[in-house]
């Protein structure tokens, strides 16, 4: 314990007492937490859509002005005929176009199920999966009202949508809690990739591997650093989230915590992998650059899952961020249960099993 | 005087403003035609004298002239008329020995047509025509240098300046340099050679001797080495007491330096050495009849010692806190038949010695032969192909936390954590080796003392003086009292002064029943050793005392040898039963 002890102290020291370490562990997150949440929001607003109305009844002048009344849609273009529609959406004028069927408003009036038609550019993906998600919203919102007004508790539900959803669009709800998750594995990844390798130039390690340190004593040493370091910064980001940006947190800390600690762990795994491999902070450098490109990208913070065709669909599930940024947006805004937790959970269980127990390996294997 | 190659007038440069200056007030003139050696040790400034010299660095104060042009306004005039060799090779490892020489070639903008002829001469010149196709990152150490050299030569300089070219270089391609060196200043090109090896400095025709920045000497060597000449004397007949005894000589106020030489001690005394010998002898306790004082030639580190002010005094603190060893004569190192192999290539082939307690004992080798890879494999750092290594009754590789517990490791070059403070580091290494408490700040505090560490306590490793964080080093090693020291080439580099107070230590616990296992190129590292085993190609080429070794290489032609031409010898006697029974 003394000695696990001893390397966990030193290695703390060594990152806050090097002003470089300093700035990497200190400046780049926040700066990062505000230039995404702001900058490189994934918002969409000033959205331009257009209607082809061939109901002209009550319901349709209802949705109609929902969506006039979102703060995302600007630009509502009336269209008179199917042609004027595909050529709002060919010439990209609009973003999206809804289909309002002749007998809609008749139909709901009569309480039978009816359909919208949205077409969507598909060219400008992100987008349009997103502004499909607030046209859903808003039916659902009528529908909503629509149950109300028959008769049902309408207060209750009123709740549940609150909870469910994100009735004000504000996308930094899905930005900040997910930074948790990919700021996570920038810092984390940075401090151990580079801490095996920065001990190797320096001729450190060989001065640790004659100590009667354990191989396994000097990953533990490596990995808590790491792993504290991305608890505090998680925690900054929490309290950002709802202090500054007054996203409230709907779900459970715990569970929160308890993931964060295995998908940390997970990631340290992955960084103290291609520590034991390089023997430069140069090319330890790089490899964590390899591995975070895709990690992000392909994590479901810039693209949607659902985007990506189905083989990558199957490869992001060795991605420990895909799933911890369901659970980090789920207990945060969406007070994700248990089970559901659970169920996102135990892949990072198995991916840090692996990263470490590949990690030891090659640490050791190293050593021959 | 011949006429001047390169002058400076009052040369000063600083690279921290609050810092002390790496060149200080600098004056000095090189004559042509001649070489220079620019002589100290780490950190003294040489690297930064020689940059300035090529206009890679503009002085802060001063002027300096190269032939005439001045550094500042003309360096590219300057830059059409050197040859430079940096320190660490100015060479790319993954370009064949041909193809840097054409890279080189290229950057000088030397005729395409006329380059054949000249490849051919340096190739020849330095040895390299069977290896044109070798990638230079998979030469030997001698044999970049050699390639360095040849690259500096492509158009033929009227100045060369090679920095620190024989570091990492063994003694015979050393030597080999040397010659090329010499036939150079044969052809009237002027050489400034940088150095750490004070032996070298004999060598040169001029020195400027350089310590912290500031001129200590500037002239011929032999008019330095003058200074202490009829002061040095070789003690003998004190064997296996001359640890002790050393430290009871250089306490005298007659004796400003001594270190130990193979069985002898060689004294450096305030006067003469006919009387004040005799009142040392006088004065030395348990003085035996065949103790005798017999004069050597001075060298030129007898007089940098002496114009240092002397060598350290007293005995080690260090030592002073250890109970008196017992048990002395066993075997604690052992090495049976160690083998390592990379792939098809075996880097240390059946090497057996045993070493025992209260024993210094040397791994000598030129670079790449092995020695270093002989020494990881007992300390743990590599896992043996074939055959034990054991320290203190414990089984390396099989039980490897029991027995790194017993040793205490000091690597090469400066190797603890840089930005946490001395009282952190040695905190940190005392935790690894599982002190605790009370005892752990009272071992902390005795090492802070003993090695009067006290006011950098607080100062980042990093920014201590050399000879500091060589204590540093040592005391980190330290930290758990071992029976077992393991010091990889400790003292390459530092000052003779740090030099002479580490071994002062060393002696001290040895002494006392410390075991040491010492890797060194260096020969006066080596005459501190009890014995040494000679590695070179992977195999042990020769066990004995220095002296043995010595006596191996001693014939009529070298009546007295020195380590350095023993280990030639056995080295090249070793190729010659290679070529015979190939």
């Amino acid at each position: 314990m003394t000695r696990i002890l001893a390397l966990v102290v030193k290695e703390l020291l060594a990152l806050l007492r090097d002003p470089r370490g300093r700035s990497v562990v200190i400046g780049p997150p926040i700066v990062q937490l505000f230039l995404f949440a702001y900058a490189a929001t994934l918002e969409v607003s000033n959205v331009a859509v257009a209607v082809y109305d061939q109901d002209h009844g009550r319901w349709a002048q209802e949705l109609v002005q929902r969506i006039a009344g979102s703060p995302t849609f600007t630009d509502i273009r009336s269209l008179d005929s199917a042609r004027d529609l595909r050529r709002a959406v060919d010439t990209q004028a609009v973003i999206m176009a809804m289909q309002i069927p002749q007998d809609f408003s008749a139909d709901i009036e009569a309480g039978r199920p009816v359909s919208l038609q949205l077409i969507l550019d598909g060219r400008r993906s992100n987008a349009a999966q997103i502004v499909n998600g607030y046209a859903l919203r808003i039916v659902a919102g009528i529908n909503a009202d629509l149950a109300a007004e028959r008769g049902q508790a309408g207060a209750a539900s009123v709740i549940v949508a609150r909870n469910w959803f994100n009735p004000n669009l504000h996308y930094h709800w899905f930005t900040v809690p997910s930074l948790i998750g990919t700021i996570g594995m920038l810092v984390g990844l940075a401090v151990t990739a580079l801490s095996i390798a920065r001990e190797r130039e320096l001729g450190t390690f060989d001065q640790l591997m004659v100590s009667p340190l354990r191989p396994a004593e000097i990953l533990v040493g490596k990995t808590l650093p790491s792993l504290l370091i991305g608890i505090v910064h998680a925690t900054v980001f929490l309290l950002v989230a709802t202090l500054a940006f007054g996203i409230p947190f709907t779900g459970s800390l715990v569970l929160l915590y308890a993931s964060l600690t295995v998908y940390l762990v997970s990631v340290v795994g992955v960084g103290l992998f291609i520590s034991s491999l390089a023997q430069t902070q140069q090319q330890a450098f790089l490899g964590a650059f390899v591995f975070i490109a895709p990690a992000i990208l392909l994590s479901g913070f810039a693209t949607p899952v659902e985007n990506m065709p189905l083989w990558l669909q199957h490869f992001t599930l060795i991605n420990p961020l895909r799933h911890f940024l369901v659970i980090v947006n789920g207990v945060f805004t969406k007070d994700m249960p248990a089970d559901t937790v659970l169920a996102n959970a135990w892949p990072l269980v198995v991916i840090a099993a692996v990263t470490m127990t590949a990690a030891a390996w090659l640490f050791r294997r190293r050593l021959g | 005087m011949a006429e001047a190659v390169i002058s400076l007038a009052d040369v000063t440069k600083r690279f921290a403003a609050a810092g002390p200056p790496a060149i200080n007030a600098v004056t000095a003139t090189l004559a042509a035609g001649r070489i220079t050696g620019v002589v100290g040790p780490d950190g003294a400034g040489k690297t930064t004298l020689i940059r300035l010299m090529t206009g890679l660095l503009r002085p802060d104060g001063g002027r300096i002239t190269v032939a005439g042009h001045d550094t500042v306004d003309a360096a590219a005039r300057i830059h059409g008329l050197i040859g430079y060799m940096p320190q660490r090779f100015g060479l790319y490892e993954d370009l064949t020995v041909a193809e840097n020489l054409r890279l080189y070639a290229d950057l000088r903008g030397l005729p395409v047509a006329g380059r054949g002829p000249v490849f051919d001469r340096l190739l020849t010149f330095t040895g390299l025509v069977p290896f044109t196709r070798r990638l230079a990152g998979a030469l030997s150490g001698g044999m970049k240098q050699k390639l360095g050299l040849a690259c500096a030569l492509v158009q033929t300089p009227r100045l060369l300046l090679l920095d620190e070219p024989s570091v990492g270089v063994d003694p015979i391609s050393r030597r080999e340099l040397w010659r090329m060196v010499r036939t150079l200043v044969g052809d009237g090109i002027s050489v400034v050679w940088s150095t750490a090896y004070l032996d070298e400095a004999e060598d040169c025709d001029d020195v400027i001797l350089l310590n912290e920045g500031e001129v200590l000497f500037c002239g011929a060597p032999q008019d330095l080495t003058r200074r202490v000449t009829g002061r040095t004397c070789h003690l003998s007949g004190i064997e296996a007491r001359r640890r002790s005894v050393l430290a009871e000589a250089v306490d005298a106020d007659t004796v400003i330096d001594g270190v130990i030489q193979g069985r002898n001690l060689r004294l450096v005394f305030r006067d003469p050495v006919a009387e004040a010998g005799r009142d040392l002898l006088a004065g030395l306790t348990g003085v035996q009849p065949a103790w005798r004082l017999d004069p050597v030639p001075p060298r030129f580190e007898d007089a940098f010692v002496d114009i240092l002010g002397g060598g350290p005094r007293g005995r080690s603190a260090l030592a002073a806190g250890r109970p008196a060893g017992d048990r002395m004569g066993d075997t604690v190192i052992e090495a049976k038949a160690l083998t390592k192999r990379f792939g098809s290539f075996t880097a240390v082939d059946g090497v057996s010695f045993a070493v025992a307690r209260g024993e210094v004992f040397g791994l000598l080798g030129p670079n790449g032969a092995g020695k270093s890879t002989t020494f990881r494999m007992l300390c743990g750092l590599l896992r043996p192909s074939g055959g034990t290594a054991g320290v203190d009754g414990f089984d390396v590789a099989a039980t490897p936390a029991a027995a790194r517990s017993r040793i205490g490791y000091m690597a090469q070059k400066f190797s603890l954590y840089g930005n946490l403070s001395v009282r952190q580091n040695l905190r940190f290494f005392s935790g690894v080796y599982g002190l605790r408490g009370a005892d752990r700040q009272r071992q902390i505090d005795r090492m802070i003392d003993i090695f009067a560490l006290a006011p950098h306590a607080d100062a980042p490793a990093a920014d201590l003086p050399l000879g500091f964080k060589q204590r540093l080093s040592l005391a980190a090693a330290l930290m758990h009292d071992p029976p077992v020291l393991f010091l990889d080439e400790p003292t390459s580099g530092v000052d003779p002064i740090t030099r002479r107070e580490f071994w002062s230590h060393i002696n001290g616990m040895v002494e006392r029943g410390i075991t040491v296992l010492v890797t060194t190129h260096f020969m006066d590292e080596a005459e501190y050793c009890d014995r040494i085993a000679l590695i070179y190609r992977g195999r042990e080429i020769a066990l004995g005392s220095p002296d043995d070794l010595k006596a191996q290489a001693r014939n009529g032609d070298l009546p007295d040898p020195s380590l350095e031409d023993a280990f030639i010898a056995l080295v090249e006697a070793s190729d010659a039963a290679d070529r015979s029974a190939a």
